[in-house]
Order: C-alpha cells, then structure tokens, then sequence
C-alpha cells in the first residue's frame, strides 16, 4: 500500500503513563482519515507524533516517506491544524497570510486570498475579532494554502456550532476534491466524521482497535440478536467485538468476512458510530449492570 | 436534475446510499436517458461529503451501464430502469391492498403486518436464491 502514514511499533510514554501504545498502522495516501476514540485515548499524541511536535518513546513513524520535522523539505509537506484551531488574536488576516507566505516555500498566497474573500471576510479583520466558525476557517485557509501533501486536523469541529461545522468540513472537503491531498482528522464526535471520511482508525485506551476503509469497515460488521448463545458456539470466522446478554437474549457486534447465514439470528447493519462505540464498550472494563457487559479480548 | 440526501445512522455506506438514490429515481422515472447527474463537485459542496464516496458511487452505476461520464462534463443517464415494470405496479398495488384489508380483518395490526411481510420476504428471496 501507498502509505501517507506508516507507523511501526510506534509508543509514546508521560512519566510512567502511555498514552499511546504498540500502535502498527498504516494510512493510504489521497484519502480522508478519521480518527476516532474518546477523550484520552492518544488522539492528540497520534497526532502530534506524525508532524513532529512530539518523537516517539519506542518505534517509528514516517509521513510521506520522511521522519517528521526531520527537514524543511519535510515541514513543507505536512500541514497542521492543532486543536481549537489556534490563530494569532493581535493580527489581521492579511497578518497571517503574510506571515504564511514568508514561512512556506510552496505557499499559494492567490488561493489564500480567494477563499477569505468566498468566506466574506474582510482581510484587514483581527483574529482576534472573528467567531468560532470564521478562526477555524481561517486556520483551515492558512493550512491549505501551504499546499501540503498531507493536511492534519486535530479536533477542527469539536467546538463549533452545528452550521460553522458543516460549513467548515464544506470547504475541506471541496479542497480534496479540488486538489490532491491526503487529509488526517481527529474527533471524538463520530457522526462529524462519517460523511467525510473514507478510511477510519479507531484509537481506545492508547491502542488502535481498528481500521480501515469505512465502507469495507460498515460491510463487515454486523449486529446479531436472537436467543441467548455462548460466544463458543459463533462460527470461528466471526471475531466478537461486543457482547451483551440477559438470561434469554443474547446480543453480539461482530467482525467476519463472509455473510451470516444462521437464521436464529436477526441481523442488522451498523453505522460507523454504533461500530466504533462498540469497539470502545467492548474493551471497557465489564460493568455491573443489566444487561451485563462482556468483555472479549 | 435530483438532490442526494444522506442517512449517516443507517449502517448503509455513503456511497450505496448515493448508489440507491439514483437507481430509486431512474425506477420512478425521475431520471430518464440523456440527464445529468450532480457534478461531484456539487454533491460535495451541498452534503459536505467526501469526493471519493460519490466516484465511487457514479464508478459503480457507469459499470452496471446506467450512466457515462463524458470527461470534462458530467455523468449522464445512459438507461433507465422504469420501463418495463412500471406497467405491473398498478395491478400489483391493488392486490397488495385487498391482502392488507384482509390482513386487517383478521386482526393484524400494524406491527404484525410488517413483521409478518418483512419475514416472508426473506423466506421468499432465500428460497429462490
């Protein structure tokens, strides 16, 4: 595979605590990557990890053939857009799009300008004036004008109103269509993600879960209800990812391949938001409550 | 021309709901020979959806030879779907209803009904498949 992204045994560790662990992936290139999980789970630290802001405790990890930050070749490859979208309070707009212009060898400075003026923003604004909506979106303009080969996202929508957020992944993915570039977005909101995303990597507990292609990800998965079954009795070809039982029912998400031809059980499909809090229940520690929790490792 | 709409808690991938769409309206006669679908760049621009999910759909319906894309374009309809069933639906919706008002009589409500269809339906198909 054509990887934007290859990690290998990757692991960082705070004092005595990992936030990121054993973490082997690889992402395709020219595609929109979804990072999925919980507050905590190593999002930011994944994140980090792949632009440079952060080296590894244990591992590697290349981003479009090269170690992060290694180079200004490198930076120039790879654009990021931290959390909350930071910008500069005290400067105008006009302020970051020269000061983008000076910082980025590849800095398309008549693209910049066309999406503030499509956005209705008057150039000589402060920053520090602008809504929500209109710094993520300017954050998003200054990441794209650099042209990157990869364009990384941590939490871009998390705190923006329903409209600002629609609007704001509108232009990202208008951009993708526009260009050829891979994009890397976190969110612990699913549903923000599954329009936009075509490859998912689900992210629990400091370990990767799961991933992979979105449909391929919603094609094998299924939830499987009927009369109550121990787990032992399921085809060896359908990996339990959740469990849930009462004394009569069982409750199953699984993960398999072929289809599931049993007709005890009636199945239904699931979105990419049920499938990813089942990943993140199914590797919670067991809770005592009815109906009872499995966990299978 | 027709407007996408998505269903993101349906567990049906974007791309097959795109898929659904179009071959629903060419059934209905919505779309017939020679129109266009919305350019990518138009579905993207009005779903916030990602490009790749709609080429993929509009790859998947030129494969199954219901529409072309003419590059530089568009994507038009090269065959519609309706034609030939749609002559059938009449007859058929009538005998639907005299079923469902007997259904009825019998004291099946709403819930039974479906339940009912919905599980002979798949017994039909498996049978037959």
């Amino acid at each position: 595979m054509n990887a934007v992204v290859a990690a290998h045994g990757l692991g960082k560790q705070y004092r005595r605590r990992w936030a990121l662990r054993d973490c082997t992936l690889e992402i395709p290139t020219g595609r929109v990557t979804g990072l999925v999980g919980p507050n905590g789970a190593g999002k930011t630290t994944l994140l980090n990890l792949a632009v440079g802001i952060l080296s590894p405790t244990v591992g590697t990890i290349e981003v479009c053939g090269g170690r992060p930050a290694a180079s200004s070749a490198q930076l120039a490859k790879v654009g990021f857009v931290a959390q909350d979208t930071p910008t500069y309070a005290g400067l105008t707009i006009a302020d970051h799009l020269r000061l983008g212009a000076h910082l980025n060898p590849r800095w398309d400075q008549a693209a910049a300008r066309r999406r503030i003026d499509r956005l209705g923003l008057d150039q000589r604004q402060k920053a520090g004036r602008l809504s929500g909506g209109q710094r993520a979106q300017l954050a998003l303009t200054l990441g794209l004008a650099k042209r990157p080969e990869l364009l990384v996202l941590d939490e871009p929508v998390a705190s923006l109103d329903p409209l600002a957020r629609r609007e704001f992944l509108q232009v990202l993915m208008e951009a993708v269509a526009e260009e050829e570039i891979s994009v890397l977005l976190s969110s612990h909101v699913v549903s923000d993600l599954e329009r936009v995303c075509d490859h998912a990597v689900v992210l629990v507990d400091s370990q990767v879960r799961v991933a992979g292609d979105v449909d391929r990800l919603l094609a094998t998965h299924h939830r499987l209800s009927g009369p109550r079954r121990d787990p032992d009795s399921l085809p060896a070809d359908q990996h339990v990812v959740w469990a849930s039982h009462t004394d009569r029912q069982s409750t199953y998400v699984v993960r398999t391949e072929s289809r599931v031809l049993d007709p005890s059980w009636s199945t239904t499909p699931l979105g990419l938001e049920d499938l990813v809090l089942a990943y993140m229940e199914g590797s919670a520690p067991a809770v005592q409550s009815s109906p009872e929790l499995e966990v299978i490792p | 021309m027709i407007e996408f709409s998505l269903d993101t808690r349906s567990g049906v991938s974007p791309y097959l709901q795109v898929v659904h769409q179009v071959r629903r309206a060419l059934r209905l006669g919505l779309l017939v020979e020679g129109d266009q679908l919305p350019t990518v760049k138009d579905v993207v621009a009005s779903l916030a959806i990602n490009p790749n999910t709609v080429l993929k759909a509009y790859r998947e319906l030129e494969r199954d030879g219901l529409v072309a894309a003419r590059p530089g374009v568009g994507t038009f309809v090269t065959r519609t779907l309706a034609d030939s069933t749609l002559a059938a639906h009449e007859p058929l919706r009538r005998d639907l209803a005299r079923w469902l008002a007997k259904a009825r009589l019998a004291g099946l409500d709403e819930e039974s009904i479906e339940a009912l269809f919905a599980s002979t339906f798949r017994d039909v198909n498996e049978e037959s498949a």
